[in-house]
């Protein structure tokens, strides 16, 4: 199973992180720091797998983002630099060439599209067009709730003037 | 206000004050990102404090936008800045419960990236919440957001209480295509490894998910079940095997291939059946499929599954080879690499053949790569090959970056060290390598050396004369001394040196090398050696130099004028040692050594010098201010003044014979060096029998008087100098030296600590060409090209006939265990839990009637064919499924089953009933119990017995 999910620029600032296992705030600093200095360290046209603490870490770059996982020692590393992948399509396809900026100031909505993909580690929804549904059906959701507030509030605030 | 708030401006006319002006300046998250990012880089810390001081006062407030706001504003930085947000998990609690998807959704974003299993102490509190959104009455995003909430944040207690709830969103029934399905699966099985007591419950429904029409339900179990499996102990799952085998028939998707060979792998090494119907299968997707992946995992499960069947493995390595020729894929290479490793030595065939790719991959740009190369290389070392593979490492290392050589380095040093050397044949020549090993620049691993050069002088005595050799070679370049890191290798050199310095072609050379000027760069420790090592080969030459004169005056008349000469050679020595060193050797200082290298190596006129040179160098050092280096400074200073004291004493012809005193005096200090030192077994201590007549005093007054008998009777000089040196080598403190020598070597003989006699011849040895002479031309080349040279050779074990035996290598018994291996881990109790619960689980889902209906169902479909050799096994099983159906019907109808997890802790008394039972069941069938031998024994009790014939009962 996939332990987190970790995005880091190349800057070394943090941009994403999500831990399907347990991990105290403590560790999880600790993790990404170690992850970082690893990861960053490398050169290109090396391989996609670091060994880290009996885990593997599966990482990918996209212009200046890695894109980094943490599996088991006997999980299928190529499997999950093809859900990095799925990952990073289905967010270019929700934000239109998706870039760090978007993901900066949308951070939330990044965690939704990852949690369509993947549940509990595992990897949940492979069809991109079905993520890229849920999601807006999602974010319809979301929209007519807040007309629907937004308009009984001014409601109210009109009949309480 | 910065602009971009969420709509919460206007609505609040009712909210008190405080939060009124919360809520109409608060910042929102965009306000937040900007400032943090138009931020200079060192004020960041204090903004982010002063945005958490916001929040704290934001959260507390009624209106749930506010909240909600400030919510999200500390899950961004949480998340991505690393601050604390655990205090926030209540406030986060609040607002699940909202009717707003928005506020719901950032609420269950913030508890999942907050709430922790174990130490989130607010996480009872949501199971109601929880429970109402997994409802099928809620609208499906709310629990969807609920299934992974539960599947990130389960305790035991919440998985516990919500897995029923789970039931109807598992079921086919509700809703065939929804989306919900998948995610409640992946729920399911978090649940069940959290809290194993559910295992009745989900077991069922989860195996019903496999066959289902939706590929995504099918991918959710499998992914389950592959977790599941791969997590603790894969027998319990051996009965779904047919129902996995079915899936790889019909399933096409490569996502749920891979899972499900994962699956396989564990399974098949289980059930020899179960690997030979995977064979084909597995041959023909690693030749048709065009994805990678899929062809990886494939080529693990059968190295890792099936390594018997040959025609599969033939194919995998087949891939592996075109995975490792990739030339422009450096992940295919790392994971060819990776799966030759998983290949045992039995299939040391597979590396052999693309052993040229391997040993390339020790040039790889890649970090990574060069190490699983090494790796595999390493495992691949026989005594066949020791020889080549480590000059090869070691040659490479000298031109590899400084961490990989040292990588290089350690794995060449463990693989000779393993199980005392067992690998070595030619000592000469692993000794000669430790020498060049040191020479390299990026030398690290001077510890490591230093303890193999001691060891090995300690246990090979064959191997001394080679070892003073190169000791020699190091001691004596000045350029090694610069480098902290060979500075133990240095102390071993030194040690080895003096301990065996009758093997030194020169010992005066060796004298003057550890003396030389630089050696204050060593650290004190390091110099105390180098002192004691003087001090030993001092000793060696007097007493040669009297064995020289004895043996020549026994035999002719003309040595009486040499020793004459000799004598009067020293007197005048001294004399000029008082003056200038140049009166009495200024005229030949370049003869003086070099006539040391013919058969009578010592002169009167060398010895001299030698005292000279000891004295200028020393003197100075007995005013150090380290107690090491002083302490022995002294000593050695002590015996050169002896000596001379007595030769100035004596100058008349023959003094030098006649007077006892220098005999004395080295004969007291060849029989405190002579004794050999050999290893010592931890143990043996514990081996000292009590003598019969001891009786130990009650108090200790007696030690007193011995104290001061002992202070007091030495008074000379001799014994005081003698006593002082035998720091830590001699181990027994008697107070005369000879007797101390002959009670150490009877209480070694005891122990066993003395050498098997061997026949070679020891100076012999010193001529011995070294190994590798004729490759150090080699290492000029071109990297490739030099490790190319290697795959000439083969890497697999073939039978050499040695030229020379092997010499002994001293071993003790237990307390030499050099190498440690890791105790084998221990498996989590929980795993157990998990699968005793699960067999508890499929127990009840195996009903007879059910069951049978399955069996006939699949011979029916032809799927499996072999009928052979059912006649007892089915008789067994049944019996088995009958004492396991009564064990089930004991625990209660499926609606209890959550009663029956709680049970079985509550009642033993049941428990050892049920034990009981099955030990009488696990005894019928007692050859599957052997195979399942190694499992602790109460769960081997609790599954063992029904477990089997219902794998039979499946397969067959």
């Amino acid at each position: 199973m996939i332990h987190f999910v970790v995005l880091i620029s190349r800057q070394g600032k943090v941009r994403l992180t999500k831990w399907y296992s347990p991990y105290s705030q403590k560790e999880r600093t600790k993790v990404i720091r170690e992850l970082s200095g690893m990861i960053l360290a490398r050169g290109p046209k090396l391989c996609n797998f670091v060994e880290w603490k009996g885990y593997k870490v599966v990482y990918r770059r996209y212009a200046s983002l890695y894109f980094c996982m943490c599996i088991d020692a006997d999980d299928n590393e190529l499997e999950i630099l093809e859900i990095i992948h799925h990952f990073v399509e289905i967010l270019d396809r929700y934000f239109g060439s998706v870039c760090e900026l978007d993901l900066i100031f949308n951070f939330h909505k990044a965690y939704y599209i990852l949690d369509e993909i993947l549940i509990a580690g595992e990897l949940q929804e492979p069809s991109k067009k079905t993520v890229a549904r849920l999601i807006a059906a999602q974010d319809a959701l979301v929209e007519t709730a807040k007309e629907q507030a937004s308009s009984i509030s001014n409601m109210i605030a009109q009949a309480t003037k | 206000m910065a602009g971009g708030s969420s709509s919460s401006s206007s609505s609040f006319s009712t909210a008190p004050a405080p939060s009124l002006v919360d809520s109409l300046f608060q910042r929102s998250l965009d306000d937040l990102i900007k400032a943090l990012r138009s931020q200079p880089a060192g004020a960041e810390p204090s903004l982010l404090s002063r945005a958490v001081a916001e929040i704290r006062r934001e959260i507390r407030s009624p209106d749930p936008d506010t909240k909600a706001v400030a919510l999200q504003k500390l899950t961004y930085l949480s998340s991505l800045h690393g601050l604390d947000a655990s205090w926030a998990a209540f406030h986060a609690l609040e607002l699940l419960p909202s009717p707003s998807p928005l506020h719901k959704r950032l609420a269950y974003v913030a508890a999942s990236l907050s709430f922790h299993p174990s130490t989130t102490d607010v996480l009872p509190l949501s199971t109601h919440q929880l429970r109402k959104d997994l409802s099928p009455s809620s609208p499906p995003p709310f629990s969807s957001l609920a299934l992974h909430l539960l599947s990130l944040s389960a305790s035991p207690d919440l998985a516990l209480h919500l897995a029923p709830d789970l039931l109807p969103l598992l079921s086919p029934r509700s809703s065939p295509s929804s989306p919900l399905r998948p995610k409640a699966a992946a729920a399911a099985l978090r649940t069940l490894s959290v809290c194993p007591d559910v295992a009745p419950l989900l077991f069922k429904p989860l195996v019903d998910c496999l066959s289902s029409p939706d590929l995504r339900v099918v991918s959710a179990a499998v992914g389950a079940f592959a977790e599941l499996a791969s997590s603790g102990d894969p027998t319990p799952y051996l009965p779904l095997a047919p129902e996995f085998y079915r899936v790889l028939a019909e399933s096409g998707s490569n996502w749920i291939l891979i899972k499900l060979l994962k699956i396989f792998t564990r399974l098949a090494p289980l059930e020899p059946r179960l690997a030979a119907r995977l064979v084909d299968p597995l041959c023909d997707l690693l030749r048709r499929s065009s994805a990678q992946s899929l062809v990886f995992e494939c080529v693990r499960t059968v190295f890792s599954g099936l390594p018997d069947h040959d025609r599969a493995v033939r194919l995998a390595v087949d891939k592996v080879r075109e995975f490792l020729a990739s030339a422009d894929d450096p992940n295919l290479r790392y994971l060819g690499l990776r799966a030759l490793s998983m290949l045992g030595p039995r299939h040391s065939w597979a590396v052999e053949e693309s052993r040229e790719a391997v040993i390339r991959s020790l040039a790889d740009p890649d970090p990574n790569i060069r190490r699983e190369a090494l790796h595999l290389i390493m495992v691949m070392v026989f005594d066949s090959n020791v020889v080549e593979i480590s000059v090869l490492l070691v040659n490479y290392a000298m031109k590899s970056d400084p961490i990989f050589a040292n990588e290089l380095l350690d794995a060449v040093l463990t693989t000779c060290r393993r199980n005392v050397y067992e690998l070595i044949v030619d000592f000469d020549w692993y000794v000669s390598l430790l020498g060049e090993m040191a020479r390299n620049p990026h030398c690290t691993r001077g510890e490591e050396i230093e303890r193999q050069i001691v060891d090995i002088g300690l246990r090979v005595r064959d191997a001394r004369p080679e070892l003073v050799r190169v000791a020699r070679g190091l001691l004596i370049d000045p350029a090694l001394l610069g480098n902290p890191f060979l500075c133990r290798i240095l102390s071993a050199a030194a040690w080895v040196s003096g301990e065996y310095v009758e093997f030194s072609r020169n010992p005066l050379e060796l004298v003057e090398a550890l003396l030389q000027p630089r050696t204050s760069l060593l650290p004190p420790l390091v110099r105390a050696v180098y002192i004691q090592a003087v001090f030993k080969v001092l000793a060696f030459c007097f007493s040669t130099y009297i064995d020289q004169l004895e043996i020549s005056q026994l035999s002719s008349s003309i040595v009486e004028s040499n020793t004459a000469a000799a004598a009067s050679c020293i007197a005048d020595g001294i004399a000029g040692m008082e003056s200038t060193d140049g009166i009495a050797t200024g005229d030949k200082p370049a003869s003086l050594f070099s006539s040391i290298e013919n058969k009578d190596p010592f002169t009167c006129e060398s010895l001299t010098k030698l005292l000279i040179l000891i004295e200028t160098a020393v003197g100075p050092l007995s005013e150090n201010d380290e107690v090491e280096v002083h302490g022995r400074a002294r000593n050695l200073l002590g015996l050169i003044h002896m000596l001379r004291e007595i030769l100035t004493w004596k100058t008349e012809e023959q003094g030098f014979i006649k007077d006892n005193r220098i005999g004395e005096i080295v004969n007291l200090l060849q029989s405190m060096f002579s004794e050999e030192l050999g290893p010592v077994s931890v143990n043996a201590q514990n081996r000292v029998p009590v003598p019969e007549g001891l009786v130990l005093e009650e108090n200790l007054a007696d030690l007193a008087w011995t104290l001061t008998e002992d202070d007091t009777a030495p008074s000379m000089s001799i014994s005081f100098s003698l006593r002082s040196h035998q720091h830590g080598k001699t181990k027994d403190a008697a107070a005369s030296s000879v007797r101390s020598a002959s009670l150490l070597a009877e209480h070694r003989k005891r122990h066993g600590l003395y050498y098997l006699p061997t026949e070679k011849d020891e100076t012999e040895s010193n001529d011995y060409p070294r190994a590798n002479d004729p490759l150090l031309p080699a290492s000029q080349g071109d990297v490739p090209e030099d490790l190319v040279k290697l795959t000439k050779q083969s890497l697999i074990p073939r039978k050499v006939k040695h030229t020379k035996p092997r010499p002994v290598v001293i071993k003790l018994d237990e307390g030499d265990g050099v190498s440690t291996f890791p105790s084998t881990t221990v498996k989590e109790s929980k795993d157990d839990l998990l699968s005793g619960a699960i067999h508890d689980a499929l127990l009840g889902e195996g009903k007879p009637s059910s069951s049978q209906k399955r069996y006939s169902d699949k011979s029916s479909r032809g799927r499996v064919k072999d009928i052979a050799d059912t006649g007892e096994s089915v008789s067994q099983s049944k019996e088995n499924l009958e004492s396991g159906n009564r064990e089930h019907r004991s625990s209660g109808s499926k609606s209890k089953h959550r009663g029956h997890g709680k049970e079985r802790h509550r009642s033993p008394q049941k428990n050892e009933e049920k034990e009981e039972k099955n030990h009488r069941n696990s005894a019928r069938s007692s050859h599957h119990h052997e195979r399942h031998k190694h499992r602790p024994r109460g769960e081997a009790l609790l599954n063992v017995a029904p477990r089997a014939p219902v794998i039979q009962h499946f397969l067959l």
